[in-house]
């Protein structure tokens, strides 16, 4: 038998939620192993997404949704403060027509009220102008939502994960959860791992790592969303989040700005069987390109750099199931606004652990709640100066595009938690996000991952599996 | 192969001109060049067609690469054969570009140059 | 305690060329020729040639040079010229902003530097259309790369992206690195074209691929991509004349390579960030004959300024835009006059270069142009508001070629069109 390690709480996944409740859990004073399948965090639901963190009107009064919305949304400009992560209040546009819609918007605007979420009003006509002249002259109004905002959702994640490994916690990569074992005092994962608490935030696979530990009855399917992302230089043609009237779909698609100044351009929303990839479809595009045409008649659309997809988990009930048996918490459904919320929830385990006595008395003496980065790319000329004079690697740009120098690369390479891939380094970095998508960095960048992990040149994956980027050496045995 | 073909049409590749040449593979008669370097070509490709190799060789001692080239065309049947060469060949530490690495490469009277740095 | 500065000092210079790939060379060693001592070329890369020491293949030089040179030799020419001349390059420099009175901002790994340059001359080159440009859709796995990062990987690290390779689309970076790939022993297994001609030189198609026996598809695309971790196989569908994929013509081919050649983008941001005008066709500045864009004292010249097919050509252009801006650091009064004609593009022809006309002294202006169908026996027609200035038979005009006329200066006056009529009169 395998010698077991201890742990005050084991995290199985290593999404925006996991990552947020490890570096929680680890300030409350547990020592905290996060596992994760796939070779980085925040490569699942949380890499493709809206990256939006919703004001929280939309969901039903008394929901889970609900309150953990408006919390976390309150969380996040300390949080992402703290950690270093881009996040910009915006606020959102919520657009409609008519009298109907006016109506819509009013049931929105009175919801929004009941949940506790500030700054909503309606704006109509030269107001509605004034606040977005490229929206479409058929919406007539429209409900704002001033605490609406933006966040990068993979460097949230990825920050979490980063200062919880500053302050202790374990993360433990292509490390997927294959048996849950129920044993005195707590739960023994994979034969390897003990911990009295598990809190399982798998995302798309949750209900079956919950059913490893004997938790049944759960079951989530995957949503696809497809997006288009355009241009740095589009991101201009709107300065809020713009929707239209939800539906019971969702909240349709929107047209936004992100956190990194791209335009973004989608969800749509199709309920696919379990396994289904994140591929993007004709149709899917379609959908989208008509949508955001409706709302913004002059969207760029010849400034696009990509489509995406992800995949979103959605849950039987509609809200976010929290179902706790013992020391294992399951988190399924954990759709949008699952990233506006995961502060929060992440709260709710701490202090759901806490009432039941498996953490440490006392949170941690010496919590540092702060991850820097170094992003000279954000600093005044002067600075960036005497930055790359103190470290000339600053000075170095691999990616063009995205300006991203050869200090900042070697940084995702080394500092918690260290990139192991291109894709670890693209969400990270920035780099290969931009224009020209890697075809300029990606030779630089297989040479910079090499030398820094000590693999060879043909060794660099972009992400799973057998992802290599480089085949062979054509010229070989010297 | 089809060598039964009396007549064979391709495009003249001497100059971006791409005249679209005729030429009759018993006598050779070439028609449709623009200029005599065309009638030439015509003539070369039908009876014994030759190309420039260009590659890279490994070189000792490390991961790297460089560039090299024909320092003229080889017969066009040769250039794979060439590579089976190449392969097997590593050029020593410091070379330059122009230096001479193989001198009558594959038994023609072209050499193998480095062309890269 | 000294308060800290938020601007950087300045440098003057006297002509700053952005890019040491062979436009700015060529355009550094013209002023140079013309007299401009005080001279930087900034290059971001660690090596001048830009794009050229990784394009092995021969085939350059034939006009500059009367003989057929390898991307890496040109490039060696040109280098070895500025060295002789002692011009400055910069290496590792990367300018991230121009401003429209030439400030240029550059940054290295000795710090950020402003320089005051009295004259620019842009000469950034130009990058790869991506996959994400273009409707492909499917999963997003290793496996796609464009030529030209596939062609760095194999000619300069030695190393080969995958061995069953599908290529989309026939530009010349496509057709080399489909004879690249099977010189290393790769398997190319298709070239697709989304146009019902080959879009490279005819020489690339006959040494390239007939060679090999590798297939072209014309008015062929790739409509899709599988594979979860590396690309396992893509979707080719047959287009119609509105280049849409036809249903029912879809064919799956099993590769672990995608390699796309679909297009090249002037790279002109710093333009665009100067304010400078930009031509919508080319993507690159609006320029005047002797390539000086809107912003008087900036010049721009090669694939910044419009995409060319031939390497030669740069050169020729950087020469115009080196001279033209040592005469502009010359002049000791600098008077802007408002440019004398605008050339339009029309039927049949889709951009030119020169899109303005100034008031030079050469007896003709050398217009180069691309068309945008393949012509055979048609007539290029110049017209002037008062009529036709030029009327010429051409044999033969495809879109993958650049084509150059003379016009007459003095007629280049008001609004000049440029056409193609079908057939001879």
């Amino acid at each position: 038998m395998n010698s077991v390690t201890r742990y005050d709480a084991i995290v199985v996944g290593g999404g925006v939620v996991g990552c947020l409740t490890a570096r929680e859990l680890t300030r409350l004073g547990a020592r905290v192993l996060v596992l994760e399948a796939k070779s980085d965090v925040a490569a699942g639901t949380t890499a493709a997404n809206s990256g939006i963190v919703h004001a929280g009107f939309d969901a039903e009064t008394g929901t889970n949704k609900a309150k953990l919305n408006v919390r976390g949304s309150a969380m996040m400009p300390n949080l992402t403060r703290d950690l270093s992560v881009r996040y910009r209040q915006i606020g959102a546009l919520v657009t409609a027509k008519g009298d109907e819609g006016l109506r819509g918007l009013e049931v929105l605007l009175e919801r929004g009220r009941k949940n506790g979420v500030a700054g909503l009003s309606i704006v109509r006509g030269e107001k509605l102008r004034a606040l977005e002249p490229n929206l479409s002259p058929e919406l007539d109004c429209a409900l704002l939502a001033e605490t609406s905002g933006i966040v990068c959702p993979y460097g949230l994640a990825i920050a979490a994960m980063g200062n919880a490994m500053d302050n202790g916690a374990v993360l433990l990569r292509n490390t997927p959860v294959v048996s849950i074992e129920t044993v005195e005092g707590g739960y023994l994962v994979n034969a390897t791992y003990f911990a009295p608490a598990v809190i399982d935030a798998a995302g798309l696979a949750a209900h079956k790592v919950a059913a490893l530990a004997g938790v049944t009855g759960l079951s989530q399917h995957p949503r696809r969303g497809e997006y288009l992302l355009l241009d740095r230089n589009c991101g201009s043609v709107v300065s809020h989040t713009v929707f239209t009237l939800p539906t019971k779909a969702g909240k349709g698609i929107l047209v936004s700005p992100t956190a990194d100044g791209n335009l973004l351009l989608g969800p749509t929303a199709e309920d696919l069987p379990e396994g289904a990839d994140c591929a993007v479809t004709t149709a899917g595009q379609g959908k989208i390109v008509a949508a955001a045409k409706k709302m913004v008649p002059s969207v760029p659309l010849g400034g696009r750099i990509t489509s995406f997809s992800g995949l979103r988990a959605v849950g039987e009930s509609g809200d976010f199931e929290i179902t706790k048996r013992g020391g294992f918490i399951a988190l399924t459904g954990i759709e949008s606004p699952g990233l506006s919320a995961a502060p929060a929830i992440a709260e709710l385990i701490g202090e759901t652990l806490g009432e039941a006595g498996l953490l440490p008395e006392k949170p941690m003496a010496n919590f540092n709640p702060v991850r820097t980065v170094v992003r000279p790319k954000e600093m005044t000329d002067a600075e960036r100066d005497a930055l790359i004079r103190r470290d000339p690697a600053y000075g170095r740009i691999v990616c063009r595009c995205e300006e991203v120098s050869e200090g900042e690369i070697r940084d995702a390479l080394r500092q918690n938690p260290p990139a192991l891939t291109l894709d670890g380094i693209k969400r990270r970095t920035r780099a290969m996000m931009g224009r020209c998508q890697g075809g300029f960095c990606t030779p630089s960048l297989l040479s910079l991952v090499s030398r820094e992990r000590k693999i060879d040149e043909t060794e660099v994956k972009k992400n799973e599996g057998e992802s290599y980027i480089a085949h062979e050496r054509t010229k070989g045995g010297n | 192969m089809e060598n039964v073909e009396k007549i064979r049409r391709f495009p003249c590749t001497v100059c971006p001109m791409g005249c679209e040449l005729s030429v009759d593979t018993k006598t050779l008669e070439v028609t449709g060049n623009g200029c005599p370097r065309g009638k030439a070509y015509g003539v070369a490709e039908v009876t014994h067609p030759t190309r420039t190799l260009t590659t890279t060789v490994a070189v000792r001692g490390s991961d790297r690469v460089i560039a090299v080239r024909t320092d003229r065309p080889i017969p066009k049947e040769l250039l794979l054969p060439a590579m089976d060469f190449i392969r097997a060949y590593v050029a020593p530490e410091t070379v330059q570009p122009g230096a001479v690495l193989v001198e009558g490469f594959m038994g023609t009277d072209a050499n193998l140059v480095v062309t890269g740095k | 305690m000294a308060s800290i500065k938020n601007t950087l000092p300045e440098t003057k210079v006297g002509l700053l060329v952005i890019g040491a790939g062979p436009a700015g060379l060529a355009a550094a060693v013209a002023a140079y020729d013309r007299g401009v001592r005080d001279i930087l070329i900034c290059e971001r890369q660690d090596f001048a040639g830009g794009i050229l020491p990784q394009c092995i293949h021969n085939g350059f030089g034939l006009k500059r040079f009367g003989e057929e040179l390898t991307g890496p030799e040109y490039a060696g020419r040109y280098e070895k010229m500025a060295a002789e001349r002692g011009i400055r390059i910069e290496y590792g420099a990367t300018v991230t902003k121009l401003s429209d009175d030439r400030r240029v901002t550059v940054l290295s790994e000795s710090g950020m530097k402003v320089y005051a340059a009295d004259a620019v001359i842009l000469a950034m080159g130009c990058r790869e259309r991506p996959r994400g440009a273009l409707p492909v859709v499917g999963t997003r796995p290793a496996g796609i790369y464009t030529a030209g990062c596939a062609q760095k990987m194999v000619n300069r690290m030695g190393l080969l992206p995958g061995r069953e390779i599908v290529i989309l689309g026939s530009g010349d970076i496509g057709l080399i690195m489909a004879r690249r790939m099977t010189l290393e022993g790769a398997h190319v297994k298709a070239v697709c074209e989304v146009m019902d001609h080959p879009g490279g030189l005819r020489r690339n198609i006959v040494q390239c691929l007939d060679d090999f026996g590798i297939p072209l598809y014309l008015s062929t695309t790739v409509v899709e991509v599988e594979g979860e971790d590396r690309v396992t196989s893509v979707t080719l569908a047959e287009v119609d004349e509105f280049r849409r994929p036809i249903p029912g013509t879809e064919r799956r081919v099993a590769c672990d390579t995608l390699l796309l050649s679909v297009g090249l983008i002037p790279e002109n941001e710093l333009t665009r960030q100067a304010g400078i005008e930009i031509d919508p066709v080319t993507n690159g500045a609006a320029v005047r004959e002797n390539r000086e864009t809107s912003i008087p004292g900036v010049f721009a010249c090669g694939n910044v300024l419009h995409v060319h097919d031939l390497v030669d050509f740069v050169s020729e252009e950087g020469e115009i835009a080196g001279n033209a801006a040592a005469d502009y650091l010359a002049k000791q009064e600098k008077i802007e006059t408002a440019p004398v004609a605008r050339i339009t593009a029309k039927n049949g022809v889709r951009y030119t270069v020169p899109e303005l006309v100034g008031n030079g002294e050469t007896k003709n202006v050398t217009v180069f142009f691309r068309v945008s169908d393949s012509f055979r026996d048609a007539t290029l027609v110049a017209e002037n508001g008062d009529g036709v200035i030029l009327s010429r038979k051409v044999r033969r005009m495809v879109p993958g070629e650049m084509q150059r006329v003379d016009l007459p200066r003095e007629k280049l006056v008001g609004e000049v069109t440029l056409s193609v009529a079908p057939q001879a009169n």
